[in-house]
């Protein structure tokens, strides 16, 4: 499997990943030939075998529903780096 | 009463440091100020990425002020470093990224709570590879970080390993007793081995992820990093433990895991893999192998050789399971909430030139590599395989733990290799891995200890694998073997530099 310009262009902007043009082929390589070394996964006989998502074999606990902290917009907010009367700001995104 | 030279008091294990404290041989100020001023000295390393001196005597002064009370922790005013994936609060916490610019958290991460609660002081956040990406220290925005090793007769700086990389050297270079590492893939256990020191990395679920910057959720375990294998079990005990605020911490009680170094393995069986012993492995990491199975057999433990078929897929299967985990983890860091941010005409914009201009190359490459594995259309051949193949990894194991009680292998397959060394090809550096993921995918606790040296005169690392939650079986034979290496070496780094 290798990956084109195109393709590396379209996950690029899934990820929001800003990549130069001329940066586009040689990243297309390298992940292609990344790509391509995992390729080894597919002679592994995986029939009937259950995906492991899960490392811990146990089910995850309940807890209350309960609201455990709060009120505290200053912290939330004090790393930010533009907030505007209490909010997060981000550029405009409606016309 | 003589009070000890600044110099001994830096070369004191945890356990030393614990009776010279309690016998009132010196005060925790003392043993503090004796390690500010070795870390200080020792910059050239690049270990630290923020020196907190100031905090680090008020902890200290709390910490006296406290035994005086009566009330010591069982790290009670002890020096450590805290790699800089723990959120601190109110600490520049960077995580080796740019895009964490400037970032203090309002919040403390439950480990380093725990420690600080068992009364340890913390000199300040070391050094790592960016988000805990790497297994040279090479991708950190701050900068490479040295190994106090170097080949004997030869001046070149070394890598310490990564990604605790700036951990490893710190403690190896005798600028803090002890140091947080994580590990991912091999990032406590690598460093160890090629900084000459012992790391554990825990069973999945034992210590808390809450308040560690998450790499992949799957696979992301903290754990000790000592100079030796007392005082990992002593500082394991004060970092794991249940927490309610991470869904996969393990409602487990602690053991003593100190309590578990009997120094008696007789009757153990103790599995040794075929499969990580692949052809071309290099030859002095085989014969120390070989004379670690010695030494076990020595102390009355039976070596049984196993074996583990899907070994040889495991960095594969890694390497579509973390990016995938990392990629959409990795998804917060939007320049809106915290951190770098860099305008744009449009929110797109600005998430682009944001991400595209705070995360170095190495997670960029990760986090499109995720970014395909999860694409549809790809996530079935990738994600999904990788997954199942992950199954029979940690199969693997569970039926080699129905025959032997523990797994001594390498650490990894080279001692600490040159710094800028294996750049061009990431996918030789993610062979360093090769020991160290397997376990990492199963979940498995693994301890690395130095074993010996190479003939350069570089450290060299095994590995204990442990059944789920049998950390105490890690440590017991752990302590057996580094009595058997009885390494003594140090690094050639003498804070002088």
């Amino acid at each position: 499997m290798s990956l084109d310009k195109a393709t590396v262009r379209n996950i690029a902007f899934l990820a929001r990943i800003e990549v130069p043009d001329e940066a586009l082929e040689p990243l297309a390589a390298e992940l292609s030939s990344i790509i391509g070394w995992i390729e080894q996964l597919q002679e592994v006989d995986t029939r009937g075998v259950e995906p492991m998502a899960s490392v811990a074999a146990m089910s995850l606990h309940w807890r209350d529903d309960v609201v455990s902290d709060g009120a505290m917009p200053e912290k939330i907010l004090a790393n930010a780096p533009e907030t505007t009367e209490g909010f997060f700001t981000v550029p405009k995104v409606v016309e | 009463m003589t009070t000890p030279a600044p110099s001994s008091l830096t070369d004191l294990t945890i356990a030393e440091a614990r009776s010279g404290l309690a016998r009132g041989d010196f005060s925790a100020v003392e043993l503090t100020t004796a390690h500010i001023e070795a870390m200080e000295k020792a910059r050239s390393l690049n270990a630290f990425i923020t020196e907190t001196p100031g905090h680090a005597l008020a902890e200290a002064k709390a910490s006296d002020q406290r035994r005086k009370g009566g009330t010591v922790g069982a790290m009670e005013g002890i020096p450590i470093g805290m790699k800089d994936l723990f959120c601190t609060e109110g600490v520049l916490t960077t995580a080796g990224s740019h895009i964490l610019d400037g970032f203090k958290p309002p919040y403390e991460s439950t480990v380093s709570a725990n420690l600080k609660k068992a009364g340890a002081v913390v000199v300040g956040k070391t050094n790592l590879d960016e988000f805990a990406m790497g297994s040279s220290n090479m991708t950190s925005y701050y900068g490479a970080v040295t190994n106090p090793w170097k080949r004997r007769g030869d001046a070149s700086p070394l890598v310490p390993g990564g990604s605790s990389g700036g951990s490893a050297a710190a403690v190896a270079a005798r600028l803090c007793l002890a140091a947080t590492g994580t590990d991912t893939g091999g990032s406590i256990r690598q460093p160890a081995a090629f900084c000459g020191i012992t790391g554990i990395k825990p069973t999945y679920g034992r210590c808390s992820r809450w308040g560690i910057v998450a790499f992949a959720s799957s696979l992301d375990q903290a754990g000790p990093m000592t100079r030796s294998v007392r005082d990992a079990a002593i500082m394991l005990g004060a970092m794991a433990g249940h927490d309610p605020k991470d869904s996969t911490s393990a409602p487990m009680p602690v053991p003593d895991f100190e309590a578990a170094l009997t120094g008696d393995i007789r009757g153990l069986r103790v599995g040794i893999p075929t499969e990580y012993r692949p052809e071309g492995l290099n030859p002095e990491i085989a014969r120390l192998w070989d004379q670690g199975v010695a030494w076990l057999k020595d102390a009355g433990a039976t070596p049984v050789e196993i074996g583990l078929p899907h070994t040889k897929y495991a960095l594969a299967t890694y390497y579509i399971i973390a990016p995938a985990e990392a990629s959409s983890n990795l998804a917060r860091y939007d320049g809106l909430r915290f951190g770098l941010r860099v305008p744009g005409n449009s929110l797109d914009e600005m998430y682009m030139k944001t991400r595209g201009a705070g995360f170095g190359r190495e997670v960029r490459r990760r986090i499109l590599i995720g970014t395909y594995a999860l694409s549809a259309g790809y996530y079935d051949a990738y994600y999904l395989k990788a997954q199942k193949v992950r199954s029979l990894i940690a199969r693997d194991f569970r039926t080699a733990f129905e025959t032997v009680d523990v797994i001594l292998t390498p650490t990894a397959p080279t001692p600490a290799f040159g710094l800028g060394d294996r750049m061009d090809d990431p996918i030789t550096m993610y062979l360093n891995d090769v020991f160290t993921v397997p376990t990492s995918l199963a979940g498995l606790p693994g301890l690395s200890l130095p074993a010996g040296l190479s003939a350069e005169g570089l450290p060299l690392g095994l590995q204990l694998i442990g059944r789920p939650f049998d950390e105490e079986t890690v440590l017991r034979v752990g302590g057996v073997l580094e009595t058997a290496a009885g390494f003594r070496a140090r690094p050639t780094f003498t804070g002088e530099a």
